[in-house]
């Protein structure tokens, strides 16, 4: 069991000496293996929800529980997915993608054969002695995912992991994290300020306020994708081309561009 | 100076022979006006030709190649000791907000005492021998190696470090395999002036507590009077730093292999 707790969090930090409230008061849980994402107005602290998870920073008020565990601090139970991917520049693919296995007691041939497997899951052969700045884009992001996906955490925190990415890479990568997140359900965290890559990815999609940061509403995609067989289609136009899919990417622009009027006001 | 245009080979010769020749000139023409006495400013070729025979022929016990290893014998002891000690201790700085504040006033403190002024220190406590010479270097070369250490480790991206914590790296790891190799170009920046400084310190240490070395030789030849054996020993001096210093930018290319994304 990894399900993921914010019981009433709240950070706030200090700027030029005067105290401001980041996040004002989160309740939420997400389920063993359930696919969250959080969609919000940049500034709206959905990166700080997913630090505060991750070990990285530490909620002023409230609680995170992760199993049921307060989080003290970062671990290998939960990996993170940077947007800027945070590769080590002076190690090689491989030994990226081995970084975090290093620290765990397994033999050498346990190591190389986990690391083996998501070198080909990734689609990753051939790069294992290159350097991340002789990859483009989305094969760096590919050897970051791999990097988290080796250790098998339970729970997985991604930061926009796309969002450093050109279209045509992005798409590919949203349809090969569908099918390894379906395959392989993990508990996943996942921000994004891109409202249609949180529909296609996620089982539920949390919109979040401007500052101080709410809960605005909570969307629930898994029963309409289900019901309405998205998975069968293995491509994302076909899925974002469906009614159901623009009824829910619709009602949450609505619910988005209502924050943003409330400010210009 | 980036936007001069570079000299060709050919204007690059000749510039710097007619910098050599200009030099040269001047000295024969101070040695022939008799501007200093002449038994204290040698003629360019009795210095060289003085230069080639202390290659054979002992002086002060030994030849100029002994002279020249026995410092350079004691130039390595001193600065590999700073490099030892001064990478670890400026990652655990970098690391440990408590180690920095506990060495720094510490080092503050000393770093501004000429590596020549622990002379007679290094004397009493270690001797004349290689010892206290060893020591005066160590002054000399470790504050640069600390420095450019802990300087290029402070500044490392935070995203790497948060990135290893967590995949689950202490702190050893994090020193080791995050701030070391991020801080790679800086620390090979200080072994340069730290390689420069602890030579000087040693040629400046051999002047007063010595048994051989260069700086011995020199200071011998001062004794006596023979101003062509000071001139070669500070040719001495400078070659071997130049080749010091050639050696470190060769190494500089080399630890380097891969680039910021």
């Amino acid at each position: 069991m990894a399900d993921i707790v914010f019981d009433s969090v709240q950070r706030s930090f200090k700027q030029g000496g005067k105290e401001f409230l980041a996040v004002g008061g989160i309740d939420l849980t997400v389920k063993d293996r359930e696919f969250v994402a959080i969609v919000g107005p940049s500034g709206c602290g959905k990166t700080t929800c997913l630090r505060m998870v991750a070990g990285l920073e530490m909620p002023s008020k409230g609680r995170v529980l992760v199993g049921g565990k307060e989080v003290q601090g970062p671990g290998p139970d939960r990996a993170v997915v940077f947007q800027q991917f945070a590769l080590f520049p002076w190690k090689t693919v491989q030994e990226n993608i081995e970084f975090g296995l290093k620290s765990m007691s397994m033999s050498t041939a346990e190591k190389r054969d986990k690391t083996a497997r998501l070198v080909s899951l990734m689609g990753l052969e051939g790069y294992e002695q290159a350097y991340p700045h002789q990859l483009s884009g989305g094969m760096q992001q590919r050897v970051a995912i791999a990097r988290a996906y080796v250790l098998e955490p339970e729970v997985l925190l991604m930061d926009e992991p796309f969002g450093a990415l050109d279209a045509q890479t992005r798409v590919v990568m949203q349809e090969e994290l569908v099918r390894l997140a379906r395959k392989n359900p993990k508990t996943v965290l996942f921000i994004t300020h891109a409202v249609e890559e949180a529909v296609y990815l996620a089982d539920r999609v949390v919109v979040m306020s401007r500052r101080p940061g709410l809960i605005r509403d909570v969307i629930e995609i898994k029963p309409v994708r289900e019901k309405e067989g998205w998975d069968s289609h293995s491509r994302i136009e076909d899925v974002m081309d469906l009614s159901s899919f623009v009824q829910l990417r619709s009602q949450i622009w609505r619910l988005l561009r209502e924050q943003n009027l409330g400010i210009d006001h | 100076m980036a936007h001069r245009e570079r000299l060709n080979q050919g204007e690059f010769l000749f510039w710097t022979g007619l910098g050599i020749a200009s030099f040269i000139g001047f000295w024969y023409l101070s040695v022939f006006l008799g501007i200093v006495p002449r038994q204290f400013l040698p003629a360019p070729h009795e210095v060289l030709l003085r230069f080639i025979r202390l290659i054979n022929e002992p002086f002060s016990g030994y030849t100029l190649l002994v002279h020249i290893a026995s410092s350079f014998q004691r130039f390595l002891s001193g600065f590999l000791l700073a490099v030892v000690i001064g990478i670890p201790v400026g990652l655990l700085m970098a690391l440990s907000k408590y180690a920095n504040q506990i060495i720094t006033p510490f080092f503050e403190s000393i770093r501004f005492v000429a590596p020549i002024a622990w002379v007679p220190f290094a004397a009493l406590w270690f001797g004349t021998g290689i010892g206290g010479p060893v020591l005066v270097i160590f002054m000399g070369a470790f504050p640069p190696v600390l420095i450019n250490t802990y300087r290029g480790a402070i500044h490392v991206d935070k995203k790497y470090l948060e990135a290893a914590r967590m995949l689950g790296a202490g702190k050893l790891r994090l020193m080791t395999e995050v701030l070391f190799p991020a801080a790679i170009p800086s620390i090979i920046a200080g072994l340069r002036i730290s390689a420069g400084l602890g030579w000087q310190s040693l040629v400046g240490a051999e002047l007063i507590v010595a048994s051989s070395g260069v700086g011995y030789m020199m200071v011998k030849g001062q004794a006596s009077i023979q101003t062509d054996i000071v001139m070669s020993g500070m040719i001495a001096i400078g070659l071997i730093g130049l080749l010091i210093d050639v050696l470190l930018r060769r190494a500089e290319k080399f630890a380097v292999h891969y680039k910021e994304i």
